[in-house]
């Protein structure tokens, strides 16, 4: 019996069933370029962003590595990376330039093309249909638009590193002046074009998206399935829709402010401006502040709208492998609402040492601080869901698991940073990068592969290595932990962020050995994320086929369809619902799916 | 060569890997995918627990290994500080009890409640005096907090006491440029397009105002310890950041709008390093806005001293007016002066 046949010799009589349904039910030709590459179908849209962004993620960890080793090695050359970098790293060492230009395409790169598109790209696009019971979104064309906006946008942003100027290196965040004058740093020149260019496709691309998903939610739930039996994955991305929807136009009208600032000389952002060498500018009156409310009106609701989905996601795992529902449904849902909410109230936080008004800044203390309650809620909702349950260690369950414990842990730094009496004082230093990547960066990730690892059977009918997974999962964690927990402390010595180089410096040169660690670390997890798509991309093709319907014992629709589902997603009917997402372990039994028509003798809850 | 060997040894730890996977993998399926799945969900779960105990040590290890070498291991230096250090105390207690406690309820649940044949789920879905009593208890401690933040907040962006220094701080690409008012005690108008690096105007001051005459111009600040100061905090060209880690203050300088801060100086220099026990120790000034390729060299050096050691100090600056004008400088019309005080003194003679 070679290998082959013992993996999959259960799989074939299923498999033959499930494709004798997709015959049936495609009559129709499909091309390989209207199935793979301009494909409508949500499902295989999911995959494009999915795989958009894992390249994305690589790219934009691969430059973290680059930049950690200018970090941990300030003074050691690597030939090699004049090799690859050329004029960028000469003699071995990466330029200041390089280095600016690397953080900054890493931030933006891992917050908007990974974080939001790889995250609620590909999850939205992939379980809102099929988990309220619907065909496809409501408009695929646009889905498809939405994909090859994003790619248009990815485009763009991989030219800007082959510019002779070099890409945009003046923080993701590319507050003016210094974004909007190419004198005062390189990378404002045309690199900054490009980054403008490709930040305004993109988002063009989430609008687009966004709009869809909300449309879809509302609109096309299969009968049964009220806004209150909906699984918490689709509430969280449909307040990230509504997040998305209204705040990206926010950051779109910042920008095309800029673009005005940079090319046709007006003054929305500048004023009183000297630059050596060039001498001053004409433009007076503007104000550089006004970009930072502009943006951050987008970026505070962008945290969550990474966030969100992860949230969603380890609420359904959690619940699944738990056996047991998820504790406190409705408060998830009010407390997950009370956050879209507060996400638009709260953007000053980011501004409380620009010299804001104290008066405002109180305010914005006293709404960040409240949603620590919403949060809160949630950890504590989680933690009632794992007790008395009967846990599934599957890979799926064990990065739900991590995400909630760094859930908790960045969470908790957030009530340091939002207190602006606090924040006066550790703001851009390392305490932010710590309390953001736990928080934000990594814990998101985990719920990302939370996802991949919890629905892969759903997307290739086979299943991702589990040993390679759990290797994955604890290599992660803990690299993870080490990376950025003792960044606290380097935070609590003022150290801030974004320096090239901290050995002239008396107050910060003491953690040239924790850099060195942190680098070492950084290097081994980004390591073991290649191992992770390996096993992704070798699963796809050789994986252990997935031979029952149902795998985990779920109960939501996307596990009513056939193992492969063709485009339109079940064969005949769309399945009734009859009952919310979460009974298990109701009455003594494992499980009942949404499907099952409550009986007569079933008890209340 | 090493870096062939480095990628040549990680893809062979790969391909290992993948390998001890992929068997058992076969394993798995050969011994029932039920047994086997059993067996990993023990294993992980009790990883989960030496997680939780490895991780708990660790936080203590890297506290035991960093806390020395934070600014926590000494006293603030500046008075207000000392109020944000004994705030950070507080929400650092709050918090820590929090994670550790929610830590240790996540990764033991996992650990008690992992799979077993004998247990039955509890049918748990919704308690409402639980939600409450967790929504409650973070809003009253979260509220306490928040008291505490905004009164330091509204002191350390409120007015300073009357008898605080002034002192105008202008950020530029990439080094700070600092202005004392002078006897007078206030500044000279400037405007930026005045601004001339080559004739000693950096600042772009309008030496037609009588008030910037005694102006004094310097690359270092210096303060005097236990008297207030206010700074004025301006940029030249793009938006930089007066971070003040060792007074635990942070102010923006952004150019067109000026933005203040104020503190009180607790220790001179040389007192901090007795008290850091490093002798080379200084109070830096960190830029902390990203302002462009040379943003992580940008110091400025302060040095606070005693008041009988500022006055000597001050007592030696020029004012920039005669730096930048030297032929309004008296010294350097010597013998026309030395004429004038002859002149003088024949004319108190004849009286």
């Amino acid at each position: 019996m070679s290998n082959e046949a013992v993996l999959h010799a259960h799989s074939d009589a299923a498999a033959h069933d499930a494709h004798g349904d997709h015959h049936h039910e495609h009559h129709h030709h499909e091309t390989f370029i209207s199935k793979y590459v301009f494909s409508q179908d949500h499902k295989m849209i999911a995959k494009q962003f999915l795989i958009t962004g894992m390249f994305w993620a690589v790219l934009g960890g691969l430059m973290s590595v680059l930049f950690r080793l200018q970090l941990g090695y300030p003074d050691a050359t690597f030939p090699w990376l004049e090799d690859i970098l050329g004029k960028w790293a000469k003699g071995g060492r990466i330029t200041p330039e390089a280095y600016y230009a690397l953080v900054t395409t890493h931030g933006t790169v891992l917050v908007f093309f990974v974080l939001t598109a790889g995250l609620s790209g590909t999850f939205a696009n992939f379980l809102i249909p099929l988990q309220i019971g619907a065909r496809d979104m409501a408009s695929p064309f646009m889905n498809m638009l939405s994909y090859w906006f994003f790619f248009a946008a990815s485009i763009v942003m991989i030219s800007s590193i082959f510019v002779e100027t070099g890409p945009f290196s003046g923080g993701w965040t590319a507050y003016p002046p210094l974004s909007a004058l190419g004198d005062a740093s390189p990378g404002s020149k045309t690199g900054m074009d490009l980054w403008m260019i490709s930040m305004a496709l993109f988002v063009v691309s989430s609008l687009l998206g966004g709009l869809n998903y909300i449309a879809t939610v509302l609109n096309m739930r299969t009968k049964g399935m009220s806004m209150t039996r909906l699984p918490l994955t689709i509430w969280a991305l449909f307040f990230t829709a509504v997040l998305g929807v209204l705040s990206f136009p926010v950051l779109f009208s910042g920008f095309i402010l800029l673009i005005f600032d940079r090319n046709f000389g007006t003054s929305f952002y500048l004023s009183d401006i000297f630059i050596s060498g060039v001498g001053a500018l004409p433009n007076e009156g503007g104000s550089a502040i006004l970009y930072q409310h502009l943006f951050w009106f987008l970026g505070h609701p962008e945290v969550y709208i990474i966030l969100l989905p992860a949230m969603g996601m380890v609420s359904e795992i959690l619940s699944v492998n738990s056996r047991k529902p998820i504790f406190g449904y409705m408060a998830m849902i009010g407390s997950m609402f009370a956050i879209a909410v507060l996400a638009f109230l709260v953007w000053a936080h980011h501004m409380f040492v620009t010299g804001l008004n104290p008066f405002l800044g109180s305010i914005f203390v006293l709404l960040t601080l409240l949603i620590a309650v919403p949060s809160a809620i949630k950890v504590f909702n989680w933690l009632t869901t794992l007790w008395r349950g009967n846990i599934r260690f599957t890979p799926g369950m064990m990065f739900a698991i991590g995400f909630v414990s760094l859930f908790i842990s960045g969470g908790l730094t957030g009530i340091w940073l939002g207190n602006s009496a606090l924040d006066i004082h550790l703001h851009d230093t390392y305490f932010v990068i710590a309390h953001f990547h736990i928080v934000m960066g990594v814990a998101s990730m985990f719920g990302m592969f939370a996802g991949i690892y919890h629905w892969f059977p759903k997307m290739y009918g086979r299943y991702l290595n589990n040993s390679m997974g759990y290797i994955h999962f604890w290599v992660t964690i803990a690299g993870a932990y080490l990376i950025f927990w003792p960044m606290h402390y380097e935070g609590l010595a003022g150290m801030p962020r974004r320096y090239y180089d901290y050995s002239i410096w008396e107050s910060f040169k003491q953690f040239a050995e924790l850099n060195r660690f942190i680098s070492t670390v950084a290097m081994i997890v980004f390591a073991v994320q290649l191992l992770f798509l390996f096993n992704f991309f070798y699963s796809i093709f050789k994986g252990r086929k997935v031979t029952v319907q149902n795998p985990w014992n779920a109960n939501t629709l996307e596990w009513t369809a056939p193992i492969r589902p063709g485009h339109g997603n079940w064969v005949g009917e769309i399945p009734e619902v009859h009952r919310w997402a979460y009974d298990y372990g109701k009455d003594g039994k494992e499980f009942i799916p949404q499907t099952t028509p409550v009986g007569a003798d079933e008890s209340h809850h | 060569m090493t870096m062939f060997l480095t990628i040549a040894v990680i893809v062979l730890i790969f391909v290992v890997i993948f390998q001890i996977a992929k068997a058992s993998e076969y394993v798995s399926v050969l011994k029932g995918e039920d047994v086997s799945r059993k067996q990993n969900n023990k294993i992980n779960g009790f990883l989960m627990v030496v997680f939780l105990v490895l991780g708990m040590i660790g936080v203590w290890y890297c506290n035991k290994l960093y806390f020395g070498k934070t600014l926590l291991a000494v006293d603030s230096a500046s008075v207000e500080g000392a109020r944000v250090d004994s705030m950070l105390w507080i929400t650092l207690a709050v918090t820590g009890i929090v994670f550790i406690a929610t830590q240790i309820l996540l990764f033991w649940f996992a650990y008690k409640y992992q799979e077993s044949d004998k247990r039955k789920v509890f049918y748990f879905p919704h308690d409402n005096r639980l939600e409450v009593l967790w929504t409650i208890i973070p809003a009253i401690v979260l509220t306490i907090l928040v008291v505490i933040g905004l009164r330091n907040w509204f002191l350390f962006t409120g007015e300073p006491p009357k008898e605080a220094m002034v002192v105008e701080v202008t950020g530029k690409q990439f080094n700070w440029i600092f202005r004392y008012p002078g006897k007078d005690g206030a500044f000279g108008k400037k405007y930026y397009k005045n601004i001339d690096d080559a004739s000693g105007n950096a600042l772009g001051v309008l030496w037609d105002d009588k008030l910037s005459h005694d102006d004094i111009v310097t690359d270092k600040m210096v303060l005097v310890k236990g008297r207030p100061v206010k700074l004025i905090i301006g940029a030249r060209d793009v938006i930089h950041d007066v971070g003040l880690s060792h007074f635990r203050m942070k102010m923006d300088a952004v150019p067109g709008i000026p933005t203040t801060m104020w503190f009180t100086p607790k220790y001179t220099t040389k007192e901090m390093k007795e008290l850091t026990k490093n002798p080379d120790f200084v109070y830096e000034i960190s830029c902390d806005q990203m302002c462009g390729n040379g943003h992580y060299s940008m110091k400025g050096i302060i040095e606070v001293l005693d008041q009988e050691e500022y006055d000597i100090w001050l007592a030696k600056q020029k004012p920039q007016y005669l730096v930048a004008n030297p032929d309004k400088d008296p010294e350097n019309a010597k013998p026309a002066a030395a004429d004038t005080a002859k002149a003088a003194t024949k004319v108190v003679a004849k009286l």
